[in-house]
């Protein structure tokens, strides 16, 4: 079972369709028309290579639902939400370690941001 | 020089209230250390050989005077009374307390200072010619550059988890002293057409697999150089490898792929991510670039420098070496040697370290850096206040008169502290060092840059040494392999191997036998070390090393 995690903390998963993508998917194969909602697995906490291919998609225009599955750490949400994100999916084991209130305590993730600021 | 905007200062002191928890969770036990180690590395903190160690980054080498005495303050009040600075401009604390590392970065954020990015498989601190803003041969100052690409890369979302660690270095000058093109990336600062822009080196590295960097772009345009340099670390950030850490930084992707299929992605990513920048960094920009205006610097006579050059024949020594030409008439640049014979290489007690603040803030404009071949430079000092500035010095023991020479060495920590090392560095370093001075030698060899690394990590650059020198371990034993050639210059070069390696009672014997074969063959003091190698070839000296070689005579006969 998994955990969803949004800005205000712990949800059970809503079991919506997704196009699952590995996080060695080539990039030139990304296309915001792929599927109206996709979920980008991160095998592994040191694997970002999901925030880049999150960041292809929205910059490619994908408005669609976009959901980070696997080992995300809560010290990452901010940029997970930052890339692009919507939500962040993971195993209960891990929530059962990182509780809600250690991925609220970095929920403000629009504070601080120094790419938002460079971007106006 | 930059002075922190509020919404850096706000940025600072939220992460470091982030990391205090962290420490605390860890202290208390309810994170491990494996669970704790992506956060301290986010932060600048190591777990070493005997202790924590902590990476202050000082963003492209540039200090104030009350900086350099937060750094003596943090030496005196959580260390042993000294730091150290490395090759890449930053300073470390080898000896601090895990509990008191929030109060240390506390201090830091009190002079706009801190320890992110520092380490991790992130964009690290960016460095730059550590003359800029003074040197003669300056076309643009690298600062402003440099500044923007720290706010760009810090905490950028979609770098913190890339393939391994990734370097930028910046210069705006002819001469290239922040070793560019064995950078990640290496930006030259050059106009065209009136406008400013850089040219982008790309797959530099030294280390295991040693690389010169290659040009990706002949120029890019300050506006256009974020959203290049974003695309560039995107597409290294999906392409890099990931199943081998030796294999994962971005100069294997180069090397695997080839600049022109790396260049083709670029271009494409570049269409996709330009557009995200809409002019806002342009403001920003100019708002920082407004902070590095020349100091007022004073019109008046240099008298008391020529006199003391000539009446003080060890001010004038110290002047022949420690100096260089400054952009404006009657200033010097003013290199404070961290290589005292004997003394560890980049080290600095809290003393000295307020010794070179008050000089700085007396004589110097405020305005310290450091080198990344791990000495302090006062950027601007009026030559007619040097005779004072030497004095001081000298009362500090920090006068020591070598820059460019063969004590002049850099050193990585090597065995003594570091986890990764395989062989010592540092008593290697102070061993040439106090063997030449004892021959009176150095001055009559002239520029010889040795270059030391306790492991093929490559920490002291020693690829780019005219002598370089890797410690290996071979079955339990130090070994030291040498390198002849190697230059860390605008003709970067690596060194070529002489043969088999030397123990460590072996290995000064050994230099003073290159060192020799130097001065039997050059064709006059006005030839280099370099000069003389490039002419000269390898032979002379291997034979000097090794004796006649049997092989090589058979087939001359």
């Amino acid at each position: 079972m998994t955990i969803i995690v949004r800005d205000d903390g712990f949800h059970a998963d809503d079991q919506t369709d997704f196009l699952d993508l590995a996080s060695d998917t080539d990039p030139a194969t990304l296309d915001p028309s792929l599927a109206k909602n996709i979920r980008i697995a991160f095998p592994s906490s040191a694997d970002g290579r999901g925030f880049s291919l999150a960041r292809i998609l929205r910059l490619q225009g994908f408005t669609g639902r976009l959901r980070a599955a696997g080992h995300v750490l809560s010290d990452q949400y901010a940029m997970a939400r930052r890339c692009g994100f919507d939500e962040v999916e993971i195993p209960d084991d891990l929530a059962e370690r990182q509780p809600a209130e250690q991925w609220l305590f970095r929920a403000d993730w629009r504070a601080h941001d120094y790419q938002a600021r460079m971007r106006g | 020089m930059y002075t922190y905007s509020d919404f850096d200062a706000a940025f600072v002191a939220e992460r470091n209230r982030q990391f205090r928890q962290q420490v605390e969770r860890r202290i208390d036990g309810s994170l491990t250390e494996d669970e704790f180690k992506p956060f301290r590395l986010m932060n600048g903190l190591y777990l070493q050989l005997h202790a924590y160690m902590l990476r202050v980054a000082i963003p492209y080498g540039t200090l104030r005077s009350e900086q350099m005495e937060m750094l003596a303050h943090l030496a005196e009040t959580y260390d042993k009374g000294y730091g150290h600075f490395t090759t890449r401009q930053n300073i470390q604390y080898n000896w601090p307390e895990l509990g008191d590392i929030p109060n240390m970065l506390d201090d830091l954020a009190k002079v706009e200072m801190h320890a992110i990015q520092t380490s991790g498989n992130t964009i690290r601190n960016v460095t730059a010619d550590h003359f800029a803003g003074a040197a003669a041969d300056e076309v643009a100052d690298p600062r402003p550059v440099a500044e923007m690409i720290r706010q760009w890369s810090t905490d950028h979302p979609e770098f913190q988890a890339l393939p391994r660690k990734f370097k930028i270095a910046v210069t705006g000058a002819q001469a290239d002293r922040a070793v560019i093109r064995a950078h990640d990336i290496g930006l030259r600062l050059h106009e065209q057409n009136g406008e400013l822009g850089a040219e982008v080196i790309v797959g530099g590295g030294l280390g295991r697999t040693p690389m010169i960097g290659k040009t990706i772009a002949e120029w890019v345009s300050l506006e256009d150089l974020p959203a290049y340099l974003e695309s560039v670390v995107s597409v290294w950030n999906l392409l890099g490898r990931r199943d081998n850490k030796y294999k994962s930084r971005i100069k294997i992707t180069v090397h695997e792929h080839g600049i022109d299929d790396i260049r083709a992605r670029v271009a494409d990513r570049y269409e996709l991510v330009r557009p995200a920048y809409n002019g806002a960094h342009m403001d920003l920009f100019h708002q920082i670039a407004a902070q590095f205006g020349s100091p007022a610097f004073r019109n008046v006579p240099t008298d008391a420098y020529g006199a003391a050059y000539k009446a003080d024949p060890v001010f004038r020594s110290w002047a022949d070496t420690n100096l260089s030409a400054h952009k404006v008439d009657g200033y010097a640049i003013v290199q404070i040697s961290l290589k005292a014979h004997g003394e560890t290489p980049g080290d600095a007690s809290a003393e000295q370290m307020r010794a070179m603040a008050r000089i700085a803030r007396d004589y110097g404009h405020d305005e310290l850096r450091i080198s990344h071949e791990q000495n302090v430079v006062l950027p601007h000092v009026h030559t007619s206040d040097l005779p004072a500035v030497h004095d001081i010095l000298k009362a500090h023991g920090l006068a020591t008169a070598n820059i460019g020479l063969i004590s002049d060495i850099i050193a990585c920590p090597g065995m003594d502290y570091c986890a990764l090392a395989t062989a010592r560095s540092i008593p290697i370093a102070q061993e040439i060092a106090t063997r030449f001075d004892e021959l009176k030698l150095e001055h009559e060899i002239g520029e010889l840059k040795i270059k030391i690394s306790g492991c093929i990590n490559a920490c002291g650059h020693h690829h780019v040494g005219h002598i370089g020198i890797l410690g290996l371990d071979r079955a339990g034993v130090e070994n030291y392999q040498v390198t002849l050639g190697g230059d860390h210059t605008e003709t970067l070069a690596l060194g070529d191997r002489t043969g088999p390696g030397f123990s460590a009672e072996e290995i000064v014997p050994a230099m003073e036998r290159i060192v020799d074969t130097y001065l039997a063959h050059r064709d006059g003091p006005e030839e280099t070390f370099l000069q003389a190698y490039r002419r000269l070839g390898m032979d002379p000296f291997k034979t000097a090393l090794y004796g006649e070689q049997p092989s090589k005579r058979t087939k001359a006969a």
